[in-house]
């Protein structure tokens, strides 16, 4: 887990290790460390780097800066090894941010703008259902209805066609307007929402991140998986 | 509740948030769950409540003594690692330095209340420093007694637990602490407080008029049918403390009657 200063992400660590101390049929199987660093070449080369982030957008992309994480993102992606951005984590991959009507500009790694979400009552605050392709291996297991928790005012807007970007493939959600809610390209993920706060359906997904980590010959990792019940999170 | 759904998605759901409270790291007042090995110890409180539904959770420190702030911290943490749905820590926040003591123990949300009366300005020190999302500003508000100067709301904000009045408009402190960085506000009806004849529908119905961040409502359930009418004069979450220490009402509980109101739960 990357630490450039966006906060608290406790949570995030202790959600990872025991995830992690219960995933079964993989080469991570009872050998998955969780490390919060600032090393360059620890985040380079570990197995998977989860992006934390909190607050503003401008705040997050001056800690990130600081560590060259556009130089670690892209030798990690050339090298093959997945990325994991939560909240701000994941705003910041896109190209740009608008907050108080000042742009900062992104990792720029997926394409779009986060901007102000535009809704009765901001921030989006509360555990929100999402609508993921039928096809996403983050959400995979994840039964129909089931809620994640939201805290945010800023979003990528939703458009129509979001779903067959080339880029990536969207998990949208809806608080006043459709905005994305999780993204997924081959080595890229990332969600708006707080997988480590969003209790078992959070931890489903964190174990489907990790799980794609070590893939384990022959079996796909949904069917590793017991199905989310309705409602259940 | 504003008109969702145009897509066909659910609105975000209505949160049911306990509040315990806590004193040098034991939970006061009392505590009745059957098969609980220390019904005193807040994380286990807090992973009992989980285990019910509890979308959030809140730990109101009532310590007086600084060495007694430092236990919470230790409560904070240990709960943070075993409890996996946000936390919310308010009591005695009086600095930006106590904000990120808390954040840093692993509370997800820090509630600021009298400190920022006196100081609006911590309020904006806070939202800048962490974000809004993490500022709760808690308003004990109560209706101006008779002989005391009228507000323009007919309610006032109140210190020491509702016992003084400060003259201060509550629905429009509550709408400048949203403006300064508050990210939502729990609004305390001292009125309805221990009263348990429901909530105070006309403070929530004013403040949810003229505050566009999240409102959390508190005070007065007494049962599973309060909270509903609290949701419909513009709740967007309600807390509770004494009906759920007091095994009144579980949390699924009152999640089955805000549903069969027609309320979106989780």
């Amino acid at each position: 887990m990357l630490d450039y200063g966006s906060g608290n992400v406790r949570s995030a660590v202790r959600a990872l290790e025991k995830v992690g101390s219960e995933l079964s049929g993989t080469r991570l199987e009872g050998d998955l460390q969780v490390e919060l660093t600032a090393d360059r070449d620890a985040a380079v080369a570990a197995d998977g780097l989860v992006v934390p982030g909190v607050g503003a957008f401008a705040a997050c992309m001056a800690g990130l800066n600081a560590l060259d994480t556009q130089g670690i993102l892209a030798e990690r992606l050339a090298a093959g090894r997945p990325v994991l951005g939560i909240c701000v984590g994941m705003q910041v991959l896109f190209e740009a941010g608008i907050e108080h009507g000042v742009e900062t500009a992104g990792l720029g790694l997926l394409p779009g703008r986060v901007e102000l979400l535009h809704a009765p009552v901001i921030p989006h605050i509360g555990w929100n259902t999402v609508s993921p392709p039928a096809d996403s291996a983050l959400f995979a297991g994840v039964g129909a209805g089931t809620r994640f928790y939201f805290v945010h005012s800023y979003a990528v807007h939703a458009q129509v066609g979001d779903r067959q970007s080339t880029a990536y493939a969207a998990t949208l959600a809806e608080h006043g307007e459709s905005f994305v809610a999780a993204a997924e390209s081959p080595l890229l993920s990332a969600t708006q929402f707080h997988p480590e706060k969003s209790g078992n359906a959070g931890q489903l997904l964190l174990g489907n991140w990790l799980r794609s980590l070590a893939p384990t010959e022959g079996v796909a990792p949904a069917a590793q998986l017991g199905p989310v019940k309705q409602g259940e999170s | 509740m504003p008109a969702y759904g145009k897509m066909g998605f659910m609105p975000v759901a209505v949160r049911v948030i306990p509040c315990l409270d806590v004193d040098a790291g034991r939970v006061v007042k009392g505590v009745n769950f059957t098969g609980l090995r220390d019904a005193g110890d807040p994380v286990e409180l807090a992973r009992r409540y989980d285990e019910e539904g509890a979308d959030e959770l809140t730990f109101l420190d009532i310590t007086a003594s600084s060495s007694g702030r430092e236990t919470t911290y230790d409560i904070v943490r240990r709960t943070a690692e075993q409890v996996f749905i946000p936390l919310t820590v308010g009591g005695g926040v009086r600095s930006v330095a106590d904000v990120d003591a808390l954040l840093r123990a692993g509370a997800d949300k820090v509630g600021v209340n009298t400190a920022a009366i006196a100081r609006p300005e911590l309020l904006s020190d806070i939202a800048e420093r962490f974000g809004r999302q993490v500022l709760v500003l808690s308003v004990d508000a109560r209706r101006v007694p008779e002989g005391s100067a009228a507000t323009e709301s007919g309610f006032e904000v109140t210190t020491h637990g509702g016992r003084r009045g400060t003259g201060i408009d509550a629905v429009d402190w509550a709408r400048r602490g949203a403006e300064l960085g508050a990210g939502e506000i729990l609004l305390n009806s001292m009125d309805a407080d221990g009263t348990r004849d429901g909530f105070d529908l006309p403070l929530i119905r004013l403040v949810r008029a003229n505050v566009g961040v999240p409102v959390i409502a508190s005070g007065g359930a007494g049962k599973a049918a309060d909270f509903a009418p609290a949701v419909e004069a513009g709740a967007d979450a309600v807390l509770a403390a004494s009906v759920f220490h007091f095994r009144t009402l579980t949390v699924g509980e009152v999640k089955r009657d805000l549903a069969a109101h027609g309320v979106t739960v989780r």
